[in-house]
């Protein structure tokens, strides 16, 4: 039989047996995991005084300093690595899938997963000093294809950002709709370094995708937005060596930077830059990638189709931008490489070009995961 | 009846011949996913015995004394979990701040435990299985050691097998579960020794 002192005491008990726990947590949490003042210090010459208790990454982001993260601290990516002198423990099993035995000797940890539990000594490289956070306003949002958008940004403050063409920035979508916390997604700069009021993106919808949706979608010409960066060693090497670009989807944004930064400094060196897509509507801005000819002079633009649509009038390349690569790098023994897009693509492109003798360490890439 | 067998016989029984991951298939999602080391099984093993032995025995306290006098019975899975999970919790905290070595071991692992459903499974049986407190502490030491014996051969078993070709479709998960169901074969032969269930 239902009564209103069962209901009461069922009620009651729970919420007399959940408050007992709240309770011990809390306290537990105050005692048990208060870690105090803790000093970083880095590089040998800066001294930081934080509160302890929280994953280095969370730390040194608040003190504002950016180290690159693309999964925001789960431990997934393997990228906010960072040398740690003293002060950091022994590895966890959560960081050793991503630490070779060489960065174990020299002491390489995984920032989100090493926690600041005592005074610690790090090393950051110098140039991530130059990574910032800015806040910048839409200056305008277009379709560049049917799921390519280019987001141009106009920065607010600080007002001047100082890149390498190929690094990527860092946007923080904030809390909406479809998503209750703000993660951070990494992009690269399609502008070049000499706008150094303006960073320029393309960005390819995700399905169910958090940033990619918020910017598609919600995101308006005038609002305001976060970033950080720059992050990344994808950038033009200065040698003399011949250069083969391979790039896929928005993996033409980098590429794009870097070319027209080689155009700017009046670079004479024999550039192909070969664009796999489906069919011509899934093509990134080909007139204006075409015109780059006319300011870097041993330029090629090679767009391969794989997919063109039926009674397209398509004279150019077709077939997977692999093949089409195989075709006319007739060798690669003075090459370099720099490819851009979906992890797939890029082994597959890897695999080609060691095959035409392409040195391994003279192919740069950067996956779009 | 059942409440009046001897402890080490439920502690044995727990171990061979009912067997939580191998004769309920409780656990399956760590165990599949964790068991690709053997050290890392062993961590997440040690983890599960002595949060299945306390937990247990807090349960069978807090079922005893607060869920039966207020005759709240039908309760119990929502109680359970509450009392694992900050159970799991505080001693992730403990360890974390006494033994740095111990964290690293062990420590890591008890987030993937909280909702591990060998955990509850082992508070729901001892429950519909009528045991006493100190039975209970048996029973749930007892499956912790059968979960970690398991996880332990399964890890030696796919260190052999990380070599052999295996079709395609079967990679992974595939394989594991399929050896998993070799083993609960092999631990069937137990059956006839104690029977606790």
């Amino acid at each position: 039989m239902f009564s209103i002192s069962t209901l009461l005491i069922s009620i009651g008990a729970i919420t007399a047996l959940t408050v007992f726990l709240a309770i011990i947590l809390v306290v537990a949490d105050a005692f048990i995991a208060n870690y105090g003042e803790c000093k970083i210090t880095i590089n040998g010459k800066k001294e930081l005084t934080v509160k302890g208790g929280r994953s280095l990454l969370s730390t040194l982001m608040e003190e504002e300093i950016f180290i690159p993260s693309a999964c925001g601290g789960r431990g997934s990516c393997g990228l906010c690595k960072l040398r740690i002198e003293s002060g950091a423990g022994q590895y966890l099993p959560t960081e050793l899938p991503w630490i070779s035995k060489e960065e174990q000797a020299r002491n390489v940890r995984l920032s989100c997963q090493v926690k600041v539990k005592n005074d610690m000594e790090i090393l950051i490289p110098e140039e991530l000093f130059s990574v910032k956070q800015f806040s910048a306003k839409v200056e305008s949002l277009k379709d560049l294809t049917y799921d390519i958008k280019e987001l141009r940004l106009k920065l607010i403050k600080p007002e001047i950002i100082e890149f390498k063409a190929g690094q990527f920035v860092q946007i923080l979508t904030p809390e909406y709709k479809l998503s209750d916390e703000q993660v951070f997604r990494a992009y690269s700069v399609s502008s070049v370094p000499s706008e150094t009021d303006v960073v320029e993106l393309e960005i390819r919808l995700v399905p169910e995708g958090i940033c990619t949706t918020w910017i598609h979608q919600y995101l308006k010409e005038g609002d305001t937005v976060t970033i950080n960066g720059p992050y990344g060693d994808f950038h033009l090497r200065d040698t003399e060596r011949d250069i083969v670009c391979i790039a896929g989807g928005s993996g033409n944004a980098p590429i794009k930077s870097i070319l027209l930064d080689m155009a700017e400094k009046g670079n004479r060196r024999k550039v192909s830059y070969f664009y796999g897509a489906r069919s011509r509507r899934d093509l990134v801005l080909p007139e204006e990638m075409a015109e780059i000819t006319k300011r870097l002079p041993n330029y090629k633009y090679i767009p391969v189709l794989s997919n063109p649509d039926e009674g397209e009038d398509w004279d150019g390349e077709t077939g997977w931008v692999t093949d089409a690569v195989a075709r006319h790098l007739e060798s690669g023994d003075n090459v370099e490489a720099y490819l851009c897009g979906s992890p797939g693509m890029i082994d597959a492109c890897i695999k080609v070009l060691t095959e035409k003798g392409v040195p391994g360490e003279l192919i740069f890439y950067d996956k779009f995961a | 009846m059942n409440a009046d067998m001897m402890p080490a016989a439920i502690f044995f029984g727990a171990i061979f011949t009912g067997n939580i991951l191998l004769s309920n298939y409780l656990g399956m999602c760590s165990f599949l996913s964790v068991s690709k080391e053997i050290k890392t099984s062993t961590g997440l093993g040690a983890a599960v015995i002595f949060v299945m032995a306390v937990t247990t025995l807090l349960n069978w306290i807090v079922y005893h004394y607060l869920l039966i006098p207020l005759h709240l019975e039908y309760l119990r899975f929502i109680v359970f979990i509450v009392v694992i999970a900050a159970f799991v919790q505080l001693v992730e905290m403990i360890i974390e701040r006494v033994s740095e070595g111990l964290y690293a071991a062990l420590g890591i692992f008890l987030p993937l435990i909280t909702v591990n459903c060998a955990i509850l499974g082992v508070s729901l049986f001892m429950v519909i299985r009528n045991y006493s407190l100190v039975s209970s502490f048996f029973y749930g030491l007892g499956s912790g050691v059968g979960w970690f014996l398991a996880i332990l051969a399964m890890a030696g078993i796919r260190k052999k097998i990380a070599g052999a070709s295996i079709p395609k479709g079967l990679e992974g998960p595939g394989i594991t579960l399929i050896i998993a169901g070799m083993m609960a074969l092999a631990f069937m032969g137990f059956s006839g020794m104690i029977n606790i269930s």
